[in-house]
C-alpha cells in the first residue's frame, strides 16, 4: 500500500486540475469497477456491485485535489505573483519548491521583511522559476502549481505533501480492491475541488443520488507539543467523525461505525473537529438530504508540504471501510 | 465587428439609469422584457424574478448554452424612520461605507430623490476628518411631504448616464454592461446552438437567481456575462502594479479562477482560441477573489462546465463607474464569435 501512497502523493493535481491524479487512480481501479464515469466537474465515479434486496446505494468520497497556487501576475523581471487555491498558509511557503502542470519547477521567495520573526503575507510572496524577464518566463496568468516534496516512509509513520486527501484516495482504492461481496451498490467517488469548497462532491452527490454517504478524509490531531486541544492522536486508529465545522454526522451512522469497529476489533477514535469540513457536508445536503458520516485519517501538519500519518491508522481505516460496506446496513 | 449605434446607446443609457437593487429588480426587468418581446417568441419570469428566454437553433447536434447576466445592482434598504424625512438604512451587496456621505440617491419605485447627508466641513474638527462616518450615523434625507416612502424600500445611487465619445460613466455598470451584451447576443443568436438566456436577480447578495435559473435550464455549459473592476491605475511609488485585476482597453476579461469558480479549462481554451482566430483582443482576469453567476451555475444539479467573461470598468460598486465602449464592443464580438464556432466536440474530452 505504501507504493500506492507514494504514487498518489507524488502526483501534482491542485483543485480544478485533477486530470493527472484522475489518470493514476483510474489505472488502479479500472479492473475492480463495474462501471466508471467522469462527470462535468471531473469527478471520477466508479460503481462496484448492484443493489440487492438488503442493499443500499452508498456513496464513498475522497477528494483527489490538493491545495496549490495559481499565477496572478508575471512581473517585468519574470517573478510570479500568485493567489492561493484552497487553504494556503503563508507560514509554510518561504523556501518551498513548487511544480507547475507543465513540469516547470520554482522556489517561493518573498519581499524583504522588516520583521524576520513574522511570516510574510501572500502578496509579499512570489515564485522564482529562474526567468530573467516576463518574456523569458514560461508561466502564464492562471497556470497552477503544487508543492514539490518527495514521499518519505518512516516505517510506522509516513510523510508527504497532499496526504490531504490522497491518503483517503488510497484507503478507498485499497478497500475497493479488497471488497469481495456486498449487498450494496457502491459508488467510489474521487472528487474534485474539495479544497475550494466541496464543489465536486456537491455535484457528484446530486448525480449519484445515494441512500447513504461517507467521506474519507484527513483530520487534525492534538498530540503535538502545545498543539490544539483535540482528542485525536496518531496511531489510535481511524477517527469516526461526530462533528466538524460544517457538518453534524448522522448519529445513526456514528454508532453503526463504532459498533462495526468494535465487533471487528479495529481500534478507532471519536472525532470532534472545531474547524474545517469534508465532502460529507456536501453529500448530506444534496437533493432531499442524505444520511452521512466520515472516516478520518488523523494527520499532523495539515496543509503544509509535509503532512504526517500513521501507517496502522491507514490500514485500520481500510479494514473499517471494508467491514462497513460488506454487509447489510441497519440504521 | 458590430457597431454600437445610437439605438444601442439609448438602450444602455436606459438600463444604467434604471434602479434595480437586489431583490427589487422590476425596473430593469421591465426594460429587458420590452426588448426581448420584439425578438423572441417566449419569455418567462420565474419565481425569483429571473427573466428566462431561449432561442432554439437549427443545426444538428446543438449544445444547450446558458448565458447569464445579472440585472441587480448594489444599493440600500430603508430600515428605520427617524421622522422629518430622515431614514436609517442598510447596505445591500458590497459598498464601501466611505463612499456614502454626500451621495444622491433615488428611493422606492417612484424614484423619490434623497441624499445621504454629510456634515459640512465648516463644522468638522480635524479629528472628524480622520475617520469614516459609520453606517449607523448616516441617514438618507428625503425631506418632508407626501413621498410614499416606507421601510423596506430600496434606494439606489442617483447618478445619470454620461458619455464622452467612447467613454461612458454611470452607476451600476456592474452589470448593466452585461445585461446590454446579453440582450444583443439574444437578438443576434447563432443557429448552431440552443441559446438559453437568464437575466438574473440577486447576484450581488449571493448568486441566488442564477442558482435556480441553471436548475431550470439544465444546460450543457454556462457562461456568466458580467462586469469586473479594473484597478489599473499606476502605483503611487512608480513600482509595477501587480494587482490590477483587469485593465481598461485590453478587451473582455476571461476568468480562470475567482472565489466561487474554477473555470472549466476547455471553455477557457475555446474562448481564447476564438479571440485569436477572430483577432479580437481579450485579457485574462487575474485569479483571485470575487465571484459571478458562474459560481452558482457550475454547481447546479450534477455539474455544468462554466466560465465567466466580464467587461472591465473602473470604480465598481461606487456611485459612478467608468468604462470604455471598445471593451463593451469587443466583449460582444468575442462572445458572438465564440458561440458561432462552438462545436459539441468541445465537451467530448474530459475536463482537465
Amino acid at each position: 500500500m505504501k507504493n500506492l501512497i507514494q504514487k498518489l502523493t507524488e502526483t501534482f493535481s491542485p483543485s480544478g486540475n485533477e486530470a493527472a491524479i484522475r489518470a493514476v487512480i483510474l489505472d488502479e481501479i479500472k479492473s475492480y469497477a463495474d462501471e466508471i464515469q467522469v462527470d462535468a466537474l471531473g469527478n471520477l465515479i466508479a460503481r462496484k456491485g448492484s443493489k440487492t434486496r438488503n442493499g443500499m446505494r452508498i456513496m464513498l468520497a475522497a477528494h483527489m485535489d490538493e491545495i496549490g497556487l495559481m499565477a496572478a501576475h508575471i512581473d517585468e523581471h519574470g517573478f510570479i505573483r500568485f493567489t492561493g487555491l484552497g487553504g494556503i498558509r503563508p507560514l509554510n511557503l518561504s523556501g518551498g519548491r513548487v511544480r507547475f502542470m507543465d513540469g516547470t519547477s520554482g522556489v517561493i521567495g518573498s519581499d524583504r521583511l522588516s520583521d524576520l520573526g513574522k511570516a510574510p503575507t501572500l502578496d509579499q510572496c512570489f515564485i522564482d522559476v529562474g526567468a530573467n524577464s516576463r518574456a523569458d518566463c514560461p508561466i502564464l496568468i492562471g497556470d497552477v502549481c503544487a508543492f514539490e516534496r518527495p514521499f518519505i516512509d518512516l516505517g510506522n509513520r509516513m510523510i508527504a505533501k497532499s496526504m490531504d486527501d490522497r491518503i483517503g484516495c488510497a484507503v478507498m482504492i485499497e478497500a475497493m480492491q479488497l471488497l469481495k461481496t456486498s449487498p450494496h451498490e457502491i459508488f467510489f467517488v474521487f472528487t474534485t475541488q474539495e479544497e475550494v469548497g466541496l464543489r465536486g462532491a456537491s455535484t457528484s452527490a446530486f448525480g449519484v443520488d445515494p441512500d447513504l454517504g461517507i467521506s474519507v478524509d484527513v483530520t487534525g490531531t492534538g498530540d503535538t507539543p502545545r498543539g490544539s486541544k483535540m482528542e485525536v492522536s496518531l496511531g489510535k486508529g481511524p477517527a469516526i467523525k461526530i462533528k466538524d465545522g460544517g457538518m453534524l454526522s448522522d448519529p445513526r451512522i456514528v454508532s453503526w461505525m463504532i459498533r462495526t469497529a468494535e465487533k471487528a476489533k479495529i481500534p478507532c477514535q471519536r472525532e470532534i473537529l472545531e474547524g474545517g469540513t469534508t465532502d460529507a457536508r456536501a453529500i448530506q445536503v444534496a437533493r432531499a438530504g442524505v444520511p452521512s458520516g466520515c472516516i478520518s485519517i488523523p494527520t499532523r501538519y495539515i496543509h503544509s508540504p509535509s503532512e504526517m500519518v500513521d501507517t496502522s491508522d491507514v490500514q485500520n481505516a481500510v479494514k473499517l471501510l471494508v467491514a462497513l460496506v460488506s454487509s447489510r446496513v441497519a440504521l | 465587428m458590430p457597431a454600437i449605434g445610437n439605438n444601442q446607446l439609448k438602450l444602455l443609457e436606459k438600463l444604467c439609469n434604471a434602479c434595480s437593487v437586489s431583490g427589487d429588480e422590476g425596473e430593469v426587468r421591465g426594460i429587458v422584457l420590452a426588448e426581448l418581446k420584439r425578438h423572441v417568441e417566449s419569455v418567462k419570469v420565474d419565481t425569483l424574478g429571473n427573466v428566462l428566454t431561449q432561442r432554439i437553433g437549427s443545426g444538428s447536434k446543438r449544445l444547450r448554452v446558458m448565458l447569464s447576466a445579472h440585472m441587480d445592482e448594489v444599493g440600500f434598504m430603508l430600515v428605520g424612520n427617524d421622522g422629518e424625512g430622515l431614514y436609517r438604512f442598510e447596505i445591500v451587496g458590497g459598498i464601501d461605507e466611505r463612499q456614502l456621505p454626500g451621495k444622491s440617491v433615488l428611493v422606492g419605485h417612484r424614484n423619490i430623490p434623497g441624499v445621504i447627508g454629510a456634515k459640512p466641513i465648516h463644522f468638522s474638527s480635524s479629528e472628524d476628518l480622520k475617520h469614516k462616518v459609520p453606517l449607523e450615523d448616516l441617514r438618507i434625507d428625503i425631506g418632508t411631504g407626501e413621498t410614499g416612502v416606507k421601510l423596506g424600500d430600496r434606494a439606489a445611487f442617483a447618478t445619470r448616464f454620461q458619455r464622452n465619445g467612447s467613454v461612458i460613466m454611470a452607476k451600476a455598470l456592474d452589470n448593466r454592461l452585461g445585461v446590454f451584451t446579453l440582450l444583443e447576443l439574444v437578438k443576434n443568436s447563432t443557429p448552431n446552438i440552443d441559446l438559453f438566456a437568464a437575466f438574473t436577480v440577486q447576484e450581488e447578495i449571493g448568486m441566488r437567481g442564477a442558482k435556480v435559473a441553471a436548475f431550470t435550464f439544465i444546460p450543457d455549459l454556462g457562461i456568466a456575462v458580467d462586469s469586473t473592476p479594473a484597478l489599473d491605475l499606476p502605483d503611487w511609488d512608480g513600482e509595477e502594479n501587480t494587482s490590477y485585476n483587469t485593465k481598461l482597453g485590453m478587451g473582455p476579461a476571461i476568468y480562470v479562477a475567482d472565489n466561487d469558480t474554477l473555470s472549466d479549462p476547455r471553455l477557457v481554451r475555446w474562448m481564447i482560441d476564438s479571440g485569436k482566430a477572430s483577432g479580437i483582443p481579450y485579457q485574462i482576469r487575474q485569479p483571485g477573489s470575487g465571484g459571478t453567476d458562474a459560481g452558482a451555475i457550475h454547481r447546479a444539479r450534477s455539474g455544468i462546465p462554466s466560465l465567466s467573461v466580464s467587461i472591465p470598468h473602473r470604480y465598481s460598486h461606487t456611485a459612478v463607474s467608468i468604462a470604455w465602449l471598445d471593451d463593451l464592443r469587443n466583449t460582444y464580438a468575442l462572445l458572438h464569435a465564440a458561440l458561432l464556432q462552438l462545436n459539441p466536440a468541445l465537451l467530448h474530452s474530459e475536463r482537465a
